[in-house]
């Protein structure tokens, strides 16, 4: 039964998800993170959201990973840095698993309650021109929105990264 | 796909959710917190594509869409931040982003 796909492939994201914020080498994180978009990538085609899926690989596993391994480069990746962070994570991991059982336990017991019942028909799968459609016919506000946002993040991260002009003093005598 | 899919990969959305609020939470390097984050926001774009495939709409991979957007936008900025931080005051840790007020 085709059902079961999309369940077997969002499982394993979300177990390469709980391997990657659990790691303590950030590669490790890293490489685990792309293993669970691509499974989610995977899931989506399984879905049937063929441009979800592609737009998945591209955005995410392609581009927002690139930046990500670019800046790993400032990790201290040294073994006793790597113990210090293991330790670190088993003292802290009380409070914040807690905190996700809490958070956790009525979201399941509403999906159980039969919450999710609509009266929409149901579908299979999505186009990509419904989905062109729907973004720059009755979305596009939204989409110009999205767009400033990724103006402003891109100023911001120029701003932010910019390298301070040398001051009077630190500059070489001419 | 039935209901029962639905919820099932529903359950996978909030597992996914919870598993980045728990990074979030836990971890004290920035760049496994911002990790974490694309965890986290991947939990609700597997929800509105999954709702989306359940009852055909479209709708369900704009959202998707505007989420990615928002990642995007959020992890360019945190990097840049953590990047800026790293270089000014060699911080790459969240406990001592707290003494940089004194």
């Amino acid at each position: 039964m085709i059902g079961w796909f999309p369940l077997f492939l969002g499982t394993l994201a979300l177990v390469s998800a709980a391997l990657a914020v659990t790691r303590p080498s950030v590669v490790h994180g890293l490489m685990w993170l792309v293993a669970a978009l691509l499974s989610l990538a995977a899931t989506f085609f399984a879905l049937g959201a063929g441009f979800a899926g592609a737009v998945q690989i591209l955005i995410y596993a392609g581009a927002i990973l690139a930046v990500f391994v670019f800046v790993v480069m400032t990790f201290d990746a040294s073994p006793p840095a790597l113990a210090r962070e293991r330790l670190r994570l088993k003292q802290a991991a009380r409070w914040p698993l807690l905190m996700v059982l809490a958070l956790g336990l009525p979201l399941a017991f509403g999906l159980w309650g039969g919450a999710v019942a609509t009266g929409l028909a149901p579908g299979g799968r999505v186009p990509v021109q419904a989905v062109g459609g729907l973004l720059f016919g009755p979305w596009a506000v939204a989409v110009e929105i999205a767009s400033f946002l990724l103006i402003a993040a891109l100023l911001g991260a120029r701003h932010l990264v910019r390298r301070d002009p040398p001051t009077d003093s630190e500059r070489p005598a001419p | 796909m039935t209901d029962t899919f639905l919820i099932g990969m529903l359950v996978l959305a909030a597992g996914l959710f919870a598993v980045g609020l728990f990074g979030v939470l836990a971890r004290r390097a920035v760049l496994f917190q911002l990790l974490s984050l694309e965890v986290m926001l991947s939990g609700p774009s597997l929800a509105f594509v999954a709702a989306g495939a359940r009852h055909g709409d479209p709708a369900g991979q704009g959202m998707f869409v505007l989420v990615l957007i928002l990642a995007a936008a959020e992890v360019a900025l945190g990097l840049a931040l953590y990047l800026r931080m790293a270089r000014t005051a060699d911080v790459t840790d969240s406990d001592s982003i707290r003494d940089l007020r004194h």
